[in-house]
């Protein structure tokens, strides 16, 4: 059974639809990547997906034994974090917010959560360093232990390269590749770097083509929602 | 300095004395620990704006002769505040100009109400006394005392209780409601308590300084402290800190205690400020 399905879903707010007949399946350990123009829906699709808006028209529905609490997150980064006085373990550490157990055996548990997710991402040096004063790469994983500690199950990442280095990047991708094939999480990624999907996803959602265009890579890569040789196709 | 101890020693043999050290003191601790919020969040000038709210309530509860004001100013002032949160998240009026329209709308009207309709002979001395702070601190009664300290004790355990969830709500709303968080609730909860701070230490500094507790403690930590933890220790200790030394000195130089307490966590400000820097290089 599907982890999740999005059928005829129409996004916006305020009564503006921003995208309409959105339709995708996901199975666990898929790795979707979804791309299109600034503007075409693809933050609200996520925004939409962790019901942090209501769709406008569709439904989506959760299976597999997938609760919404489920979905985690990587948002793309806010005005107000870059000053935003946390270190490092104080940032992960409230990915096990949701968790609702509180008491003194909870508080150790989610210590431990935190920990192992830092030493898999590689950061555990970092843990009492100031948030605001990482590598924009170090951020990243900061942010990604921290959606790891609210779930293992299905992740959605918001352009999580934006702004980082080249080779920063490639550390990125390939950690997420890794999360993906050796822990089999669900990874929804909203990206405009084709090279990266081509090289790492096994699906794609077009969002800018109506109806949204949703494919496997082979498909995407000889339809015409492709723009040909753009963006470095290795 | 030895007078100084000695007189102090004397002024510790009265009732009125302690009964300001500790609400002022309670006051400043718990506009301290919202502030870092407050601060965090981009709200600052909430603080501000609500005072204001809450001098065009007090003015117009004197008017009404209420014998209990803060049955009027409270539920005004909390509501305000709901308000003002509602409509820093998406409308036509944005945030900051909706706190404008509201805090110089407020002012002015506290001001034209007490003008035209006060039975006192000293209008202006009144105004400036709800303004600046007057020696209101110094006159509080048992009463005031109990009501302040459940109050304050609520509003820290609160904090206590949800140090968690508060830190994850303010650091990332998104990322909170999206793990489950019902990131409204303590937005809500949020105003609240900022409302009811600002009542409380209106008697302390007035309506015009309520900002320099909210503000001041958070900024002077965040110059040194570079984690939530520390920053939230640090300013309430400096809040504590500073309101008992400004109370103190306010009696014992004989100043108005509003501005005194604000003028020490100003020094306070700077110091950290210099601190800081120094600590970077």
């Amino acid at each position: 059974m599907s982890q999740m399905i999005c059928r005829e879903v129409s996004l916006g707010y305020d009564g503006a639809t921003v995208a309409s007949h959105v339709s995708f399946t996901v199975e666990k350990g898929d790795y979707l990547c979804i791309v299109g123009e600034n503007g075409s829906g693809k933050s609200t699709l996520m925004k939409t997906l962790l019901r942090l808006r209501q769709p406008l028209e569709g439904e989506i529905v959760l299976g597999d034994g997938i609760r919404q609490s489920d979905i985690g997150y990587l948002p793309q980064q806010s005005e107000t974090q870059k000053d935003f006085p946390a270190s490092v373990m104080e940032v992960v550490l409230s990915g096990c917010v949701g968790r609702s157990d509180f008491g003194f055996f909870a508080k150790r548990k989610n210590r431990i959560t935190a920990h192992d997710n830092m030493a898999r991402l590689g950061i555990c040096s970092l843990a009492s360093r100031s948030y605001s004063e990482l590598s924009g790469g170090q951020q990243q994983r900061t942010l990604l232990a921290r959606a790891l500690c609210a779930t293992e199950k299905i992740l959605l990442l918001d352009e999580p390269v934006a702004g980082l280095d080249p080779h920063a990047t490639e550390e990125l991708y390939e950690t997420i590749a890794r999360l993906n094939r050796e822990s089999g999480v669900t990874i929804l990624m909203i990206t405009h770097d084709l090279g990266a999907v081509m090289r790492y996803a096994n699906r794609v959602l077009h969002m800018s083509a109506t109806p949204t265009f949703y494919s496997s890579v082979e498909e995407y890569r000889t339809s015409m929602a492709f723009p040909l040789r753009e963006g470095g196709v290795s | 300095m030895k007078e100084f101890f000695l007189s102090l020693q004397d002024y510790f043999s009265y009732d009125f004395v302690w009964y300001a050290l500790i609400v002022g003191v309670l006051v400043a601790l718990c506009a301290a620990l919202f502030g870092v919020i407050l601060v965090l969040k981009r709200f600052s000038f909430i603080g501000d704006g609500l005072s204001h709210v809450a001098f065009g309530a007090l003015a117009i509860a004197a008017v009404m002769n209420l014998t209990n004001q803060m049955l009027l100013v409270l539920p005004v002032t909390v509501l305000a505040a709901v308000l003002l949160l509602k409509t820093g998240q998406h409308t036509k009026l944005k945030g900051d100009a909706a706190i404008a329209v509201l805090s110089v709308g407020a002012l002015a009207l506290g001001y034209l109400v007490m003008d035209l309709f006060s039975a006192s002979a000293n209008v202006a001395g009144d105004v400036c006394g709800s303004l600046f702070g007057s020696f209101s601190i110094l006159t509080l009664s048992r009463a005031d005392l109990w009501v302040c300290v459940i109050l304050s004790v609520l509003v820290i355990a609160l904090f206590t209780l949800f140090y968690h969830r508060i830190f994850a709500v303010t650091f990332d709303e998104d990322f909170a409601r999206a793990v489950g968080v019902r990131a409204s609730v303590y937005n809500l909860f949020l105003a609240i308590i900022t409302a009811v701070i600002i009542v409380l230490a209106m008697k302390l500094v007035g309506s015009l300084l309520i900002s320099a507790l909210i503000v001041f403690p958070a900024l002077s930590a965040m110059r040194v402290c570079r984690s939530f933890k520390r920053v939230v220790i640090c300013s309430a200790i400096l809040a504590t800190a500073c309101s008992a030394f400004g109370i103190l000195l306010s009696l014992v130089v004989s100043t108005p205690v509003g501005p005194t307490v604000v003028a020490v966590e100003l020094a306070t400000f700077l110091i950290f400020s210099l601190t800081g820097k120094l600590l970077r290089r």
